[in-house]
């Protein structure tokens, strides 16, 4: 084919829009950024987004002084959408590193392009187990912001214990994240001496907990719940409808600020635990809640303050690197050596790129906090559990060396 | 005839066109393509159903789901089908598809109409609960990552040598497919589709037939989901979810149903909108609902029905014979 | 598993039942007389149950909140009806209105192409020249009527399922809400230490109210009458003077209104979140499919059926949930394609 022809053929591409490619400037930092703006989880989507967008704009569009091009790309929901999306950036804006990503899958998903592409990947969100821990070797140009789904449930399994919970009835949502939530709880209260009596498994998506409810154990004396979305409204509800008085000890999503505002009043006194909550009471977060809320009229969940640490977390690197891009490899150990504040807490990587990171114990409770005047539901924190680690007592090769909590692990020796 | 060879001369030369352009595109547009191209082979195997058979399958994604699900099985399992046993793949894939369609058909091809839709779509749903379910298996909701494309010789983990290869199938596939519905079998088909009564009275055994014709759709879309798994290097239930099979559906009422190239424009179409377009915008749903209603309001025949269409009011040669038939009659 | 198990499974099984019969019943109904499969059900039942939350937000009314949102998906659904699926008499709004969309979408995308900028009168005119230039391509077209044509019909409530789910999500915002009923309904009753919570009842109450409104209609005035006679043969029923295009378009907007209704009162017990259309509608056909579409009594026996197969399977054998549903639909369908109570 001629010079000429491809030149007009490659012209007629440009015309749909198809073929452009973003030229490189070499003082810019460009971000990709996945996450799913429109579809069912387009809030979340929004909320992640926000969260990065805010650092970006405190900071004047600067990370430690480099202008930032930010990217965001629409995965849907889907990950195979996400995979798309992860090559547009790399190929097409050539994106120095692409960060978010959602749902667990999306996470698994992402993970093996920046192996393949050579592209830093960051996943400020999503939270597969896994991912940090039996599979980190695939990815060695991936690392972690946010948590994983076990973390912060070890240390609730710790404080069940501790709190005199004997017998416990897990029910969690019938997915991986499920497994992982409950696996951690289950597996940390057991080995202090609790007893899960009972595992039930709705599928992800059950509102009707109507079939469920009657079949609980009569002698349990509290109950750990995963539900996530729109299940964590009505399980509590149809709960304590049915006449269910025990306590629950949920996973933090259940009850995070992103579903709370949406509560009635009858998930006062539920405890849950997570790596975040908008209650922390320190200057750092109260200013971060205070500025969010301002500028986006709602609560900061940890979807938003995952993604605000992670900016905050790049501008420490860059700045550290000396106001350039570096490369993943050194990158990855620049942002190793880091030691942040973050509105979370005290934040750092372990070896294996997971951060260790606080974990709360929260009570939902209805009171006014940081001055605003009206009574709303807030995550008071009533236990602390300091620089947690995925791997959480039991150290690296021990934790490693069992595997990945699931439906059937830990067994269930005190089920029947 | 000369109508036909005119057809297929443009078709040849579309494609011909498409594999000199593509690979000089940028590598996200190759990307792009052979995405579209993979779904495009299982469109066309719903076209193969609904436009010259009459049934309209709510439940494709099955059989593109078990094709794409047996691959990363394979792969990250067995450690099968990494080298130039992908060919066995492929043929094991086809055969799964046709197999679970030969199973379904059992249930499905007695209904007919509204009542076909319902029942391939509960078929449909039953393999997405088993994808979903089947943790031991499948992975669950986090699905199952493979660890790059084979490589037999061909490194298909270049994405424009992995290009040629689905392109190559894809048009193996069309081709295959023409060859079909113009056969003595597909002619029948057509009869079936357009007045099954008197073909049973002419002593045709129409269950076979539409059975027949449910198992190589199934085949086919056992051969997408192969290729579709490969492309993306992850399979997960999403895959295998209703959108996928109504979005099979839509594509090929959008191209024109009863052409096959009009089921590779549908899926050009909504893989350039859903993919290109919500790079540039948020409202893209809005366009894409819009060119779904447009379509099926304004263009009963898909948008190869306004090519016809234009042609015949430019008084050309051809008689759209092929052309003239509505998308499905009532049921 | 002692009677009380049973008792409390069947009442939940039932109530649950309850609810899908507001939805599977206008489903059904639509089926009879239009034969079509309306896919946008789902989103009648999502766009419902938001409706009224926007009312108990402005006005603090619950009550208020269930017929006036049930009533304006009633109007939306005529209005598709009418305009898209039986337009008939009725194209030159819908040429006028498809433009003006067309018209929003192309000034959209000329305000974000930068070839205009953001201000209103540019936007404005914009938009009224494209809607000019299609709504004249349109009234020129001469299209084959959808109405004979029953997939194009199908789809073409797929492709709006698509818009009213992108419409809702950005009129009220991708949050997972939830209907809180007055406190009285959320109360349980305790009968023989038995908790039964009082929505449940109320769903039940709702369900066999609207229930035996419907029958009574359909079996004891001549609309009813009307009714029956096109869902056994619409071209008889013209044959005798029944005008079967009001029929049509009375039953569509009748079906829209059981499905909000059925999103308001399913609302608090479900959530309204975005993609709880399309969780509702695999639902809501499979109450059509097994009691047999287009029959009133077999939409009842179809939702307490799935009613009470999801809830004792789930709680007895709950490693097939995932199966309870649609297995059985499949059965059904297999052995008898058109329902249980179902004619063709």
């Amino acid at each position: 084919m001629t010079n000429k022809l491809q030149r007009v053929l490659m012209g007629s591409c440009l015309a749909l829009g198809l073929g452009l490619t973003t030229q490189a400037n070499a003082e810019e930092l460009r971000i990709g950024y996945i996450s799913p703006v429109t579809g069912i989880f387009a809030q979340v989507g929004k909320d992640m987004v926000d969260g990065f967008q805010m650092y970006l704009d405190e900071h004047g569009g600067k990370l430690g002084g480099m202008d930032v091009k930010f990217i965001v790309e629409d995965d849907q929901g889907k990950p195979d959408a996400g995979v798309t999306k992860a090559k547009k950036l790399i190929l097409q804006d050539k994106v120095h590193m692409f960060i978010g990503g959602l749902l667990a899958s999306t996470g698994y998903a992402l993970a093996p392009i920046s192996t393949s592409e050579k592209t830093l990947y960051i996943s400020s969100v999503s939270s597969a187990d896994d991912l940090t821990q039996r599979q980190l070797s695939k990815y060695p140009y991936f690392l972690r912001t946010s948590w994983t789904s076990s973390l912060p449930h070890q240390p609730l399994g710790q404080w069940a214990c501790d709190n005199g919970f004997k017998k416990v009835i897990v029910i969690a949502a019938d997915y991986a994240f499920g497994y992982e939530t409950a696996g951690g709880f289950q597996k940390v209260f057991e080995d202090c001496g609790g007893k899960v009596v009972q595992k039930i498994w709705p599928p992800l998506g059950t509102k009707d907990f109507g079939p469920y409810i009657p079949t609980f154990k009569a002698d349990a004396d509290a109950i750990f719940t995963t539900m996530v979305g729109p299940m964590a409204l009505q399980f509590p509800k149809q709960l304590r409808g049915a006449g269910v008085k025990l306590p629950i000890l949920g996973s933090g999503v259940s009850y995070d600020e992103f579903v709370l505002p949406f509560m009635g009043d009858e998930v006062i006194g539920d405890v849950s635990a997570l790596h975040y909550s908008a209650a922390i009471d320190t200057p750092k977060n109260q200013a971060f809640v205070k500025a969010y809320r301002a500028k986006f009229g709602k609560v900061p969940g940890y979807y938003s303050e995952n993604n605000y640490t992670t900016a905050m977390w790049l501008d420490e690197a860059i700045k550290k690197a000396g106001g350039k891009y570096p490369g993943p490899e050194e990158f990855i150990k620049i942002m190793a050596s880091i030691k942040l504040d973050a509105p979370r807490g005290p934040v750092e990587l372990d070896e294996n790129r997971n951060p260790i990171e606080n974990v709360y114990i929260k009570k939902v409770e209805k009171k006014k906090m940081f001055g605003y005047d009206k009574d709303e539901l807030w995550n008071t924190v009533i236990k602390t559990y300091p620089k947690v680690s995925q791997f959480w007592t039991y150290g690296k090769e021990k934790f490693l060396a069992q595997p990945v909590y699931d439906r059937d692990f830990p067994p269930c020796k005190n089920c029947e | 005839m000369a109508n036909q060879q005119f057809k297929i001369l443009i078709v040849a030369a579309t494609l011909a066109t498409l594999v000199l352009i593509v690979p000089h595109s940028g590598s996200f547009v190759v990307l792009l393509a052979t995405r579209a191209m993979a779904f495009a082979i299982l469109a066309m195997s719903v076209d193969l159903l609904l436009g010259f058979t009459g049934l309209s399958s709510m439940g494709q994604a099955a059989y593109f789901g078990v094709g794409a699900y047996l691959t990363a099985v394979l792969a990250t399992k067995f450690h099968f089908g990494l080298g130039w046993d992908f060919w066995i793949v492929v043929i094991l894939g086809i055969l799964l598809g046709a197999a679970l369609a030969a199973l379904f058909g059992l249930f499905a091809i007695r209904a007919g109409g509204v009542y076909f839709l319902m029942i391939t779509l509960a078929l449909g749903q039953c393999v997405w609960g088993l994808a979903y379910r089947w943790n031991s298996l499948t992975g669950g909701d986090n699905g199952i990552n493979m660890s790059g494309r084979p490589n037999f010789g061909l490194d298909l983990g270049n994405e424009v040598t992995f290009f040629y290869l689905v392109f190559a199938f894809f048009a193996v596939s069309m081709a295959l497919m023409y060859v079909l519905v113009r056969s003595p079998f597909g002619q029948s088909l057509a009869g079936i589709r357009e007045r099954e009564l008197r073909m049973q009275i002419l002593g045709y055994n129409t269950w076979l037939h539409k059975y027949i014709a449910f198992i190589i759709a199934g085949g086919f879309g056992g051969l997408a989901g192969v290729l579709w798994a490969q492309t993306n290097g992850h399979v997960s239930p999403e895959t295998v979810v209703l959108t996928t099979s109504v979005d099979s559906l839509l594509m090929v009422v959008l191209g024109g149903s009863g052409t096959l190239v009009g089921a590779a424009i549908g899926t050009a179409i909504v893989f350039g909108l859903r993919e290109y377009l919500s790079t540039l915008v948020p409202w893209w749903q809005y366009v894409l609902g819009g060119v779904y209603v447009l379509t099926i309001l304004y263009l009963p025949m898909g948008l190869m029905g306004l090519l016809s269409g234009v042609r015949q009011r430019f008084g050309s040669q051809g008689k759209g014979e092929g052309l003239k038939k509505l998308a499905t009659k009532p049921s | 598993m002692n009677t009380q198990f049973w008792v409390v499974q069947a009442f939940n099984g039932v109530s649950y039942g309850a609810l899908l019969f507001l939805v599977g019943s206008g489903l059904s109904l639509i089926f009879g007389v239009m034969r079509i499969v309306n896919l946008s059900h789902g989103a009648y039942f999502l766009w419902g149950g938001y409706i009224a939350l926007s009312i108990i937000a402005a006005t603090g009314s619950w009550a208020l909140s269930l017929p006036l949102a049930a009533l304006a998906v009633a109007l939306i659904g005529l209005v598709m009806e009418r305009l898209f699926l039986r337009s008939e008499g009725f194209e030159f709004i819908r040429n006028a209105v498809i433009g003006l969309g067309l018209g929003l979408l192309a000034a959209l995308a000329a305000v974000r192409g930068h070839f205009i900028g953001a201000g209103w009168v540019q936007f404005a005119v914009v938009t009224a020249l494209v809607t000019m230039v299609f709504f004249f391509v349109f009234s020129r077209v001469s299209i084959i009527p959808i109405e004979t044509d029953v997939l194009r019909q199908v789809l073409l409530t797929v492709g709006f399922a698509f818009l009213f789910q992108q419409g809702a999500l950005d009129i009220w915002g991708g949050n997972n809400m939830d209907i809180n009923p007055p406190s009285a309904l959320t109360q349980s009753i305790v009968v023989g230490g038995t908790y039964l919570p009082l929505y449940r009842v109320f769903m039940i109450g709702m369900a066999l109210t609207f229930g035996i409104v419907l029958w009574l209609v359909m079996e004891k005035t001549r609309m009813g009458a009307a009714v029956r006679a096109t869902v056994d043969d619409a071209q008889m029923a013209r044959g005798v003077g029944i005008d079967t295009n009001r029929i049509s378009m009375f039953i569509f907007a009748l079906g829209a209104f059981l499905a909000a209704l059925g999103g308001v009162i399913g609302g608090a017990f479900l959530g309204i979140y975005p993609g709880l259309d399309f969780e509702i509608l695999p639902l809501a056909f499979a109450v059509v499919i097994i009691g047999g579409m287009g029959s009133l009594g077999g939409a009842a026996i179809g939702a307490l059926a799935v009613g009470l197969a999801d809830n004792f399977g789930k709680a007895l054998f709950p490693e097939v949930s995932y199966f309870t549903l649609y297995a059985p639909m499949v059965l059904i369908l297999a052995i008898k394609p058109t329902g249980l109570f179902g004619r063709d």
